[in-house]
């Protein structure tokens, strides 16, 4: 009987938490804080974690020193701290667009967990590839862009995946510059209804959500990029 | 055609040429061989600047390879090359591995150089295979393929290194072949290879190396059946 109150009594908190005085718009606009931090972030790091990926492949020091120090630097250093920094520091008397301060934070941290992404996955395309397209007489670009970056791609989307799912959770940490995402929604909500329970399950089920969703669709990408695998 | 001058190249502090001086002449089947560590395919890739001698020379058709002021792609487009893993694009079709070098290298457009790859695959055997990828291939149709595609840029001269060392035994007849053929109709051939078989036949000189050096060359009969140096002796009565 005990377990039945307890459903019951948690099937209350869960009305109180989400629909009750109509609080789900809480939680979406939450949730629409946290997709937009996110898809702003993961756009900057797809196409700057390139540039800092193909830098750092470069023998020519001067551009890959810099991007090395960078990916260096930017990993060994919290994201709440670099997001305090942006905030704070970098950006203080820049703008107070709080969206535009941590889709940047976010973007440039990203950026160079993406940068060691792309690399790996252009390592691990066999050396022999490159050599065939050279000795044909393709140029280096030619050759990355027809032959090693397809199968590049190929290599990297498993570990892409895993760092887009990973930005998605990592953007629960912007309450720090007081923005209201989905995690925050819990305190504004817990406010009102004195319980923690039921948001935090609710706030917690629309991660699984955004994360599971993000993970299907690239698995379905991943299985259509392998068609030249069938044998 | 090519000439070699002075060609060292060490790996760190590991010398793998010593001081080469060779010539390779239009029309000539020149065969390597030798013990694995001899410099045999190192030799073969500093000639199209695969690996990028330490000191010396190559000059193909009076170009010097090795100078950092020469297009480098312009002199490979000439000097087709087959690796011993093939090397096939592994993201594109048969078709488009053969098509991409000659398309993107303006040499032809898209529909001639389809046009070139069918008639090159219908050589081998293959027509019927321009659709498919490469994991779809057994060993020996990958290696024919390779050639094709090495072919389709019009090369002056063709370096094949250990085209058959990769190949399981049954396969290595039908590469063979290929490379037959493609010496009958006069192609320049620098072959680096372990089918002695293939020397004997084929080939209208063979160089034996060792130790970074090519210790003995002679015309494939007189070089099989009375070579000169004790270290050439005792590799061939290995190997034969």
């Amino acid at each position: 009987m005990d377990i039945l109150n307890w459903f019951a009594s948690f099937g209350d908190k869960l009305f109180k938490a989400f629909l009750y005085e109509d609080r789900w718009k809480f939680y979406l606009d939450g949730l629409g804080v946290t997709i937009s931090i996110t898809l702003g972030a993961i756009i900057i790091s797809t196409v700057f974690g390139m540039v800092l990926c193909l830098m750092k492949l470069s023998k020519r020091k001067i551009l890959h020193v810099p991007a090395a120090v960078y990916i260096d630097i930017i990993r060994g250093i919290p994201m709440v701290v670099q997001l305090l920094i942006m905030y704070n520091v970098i950006l203080l008397h820049v703008t107070d667009n709080k969206m535009i301060v941590a889709i940047l934070a976010f973007g440039l941290n990203s950026s160079a967990y993406m940068a060691e992404i792309y690399r790996s996955g252009i390592n691990a395309v066999d050396k022999g590839q490159t050599e065939a397209g050279r000795s044909l007489g393709l140029n280096q670009a030619q050759t990355m862009w027809h032959i090693i970056f397809p199968q590049a791609l190929k290599n990297c989307l498993p570990t892409y995946t895993s760092e887009f799912i990973v930005l998605v959770k990592e953007t629960a940490v912007v309450g720090y510059i007081a923005m209201v995402d989905l995690t925050k929604v819990y305190s504004s909500i817990q406010s009102k209804t004195y319980d923690a329970a039921g948001p935090l399950f609710i706030i917690a089920v629309m991660y699984f959500c955004i994360t599971k969703v993000l993970a299907i669709l690239f698995a379905h990408m991943e299985r259509r990029l392998q068609s030249s695998d069938r044998r | 055609m090519i000439a070699v001058e002075h060609l060292s190249k060490s790996f760190g502090g590991n010398q793998v040429l010593k001081d080469i001086d060779e010539h390779i002449y239009p029309g000539e089947k020149v065969v390597i061989i030798g013990p694995s560590g001899s410099g045999k395919s190192t030799f073969l890739r500093c000639l199209n600047l695969l690996e990028v001698p330490t000191s010396g020379k190559v000059i193909f058709e009076g170009t010097v390879v090795n100078d950092p002021k020469t297009d480098i792609n312009a002199v490979r487009r000439q000097m087709g090359m087959v690796f011993q893993h093939f090397n096939l694009f592994n993201n594109l079709n048969i078709r488009k591995n053969i098509t991409l070098a000659p398309v993107q290298t303006k040499l032809m457009s898209q529909e001639e150089a389809d046009e070139t790859a069918l008639k090159l695959l219908d050589r081998v055997g293959l027509k019927d295979r321009a659709e498919a990828y490469p994991a779809q291939l057994s060993g020996g149709q990958k290696q024919r393929i390779a050639i094709v595609r090495a072919l389709a840029m019009r090369p002056k001269v063709m370096l094949f290194d250990e085209p058959t060392s990769a190949l399981d035994p049954e396969m290595v007849g039908e590469v063979l072949d290929v490379m037959k053929e493609l010496a009958d109709e006069g192609m320049t051939m620098v072959v680096v290879t372990h089918e002695m078989g293939f020397a004997r036949e084929v080939g209208s000189r063979v160089l034996f190396m060792d130790g970074g050096n090519i210790l003995e060359q002679n015309e494939p009969h007189e070089f099989f059946a009375h070579p000169k140096e004790p270290r050439t002796i005792e590799f061939l009565s290995k190997v034969l």
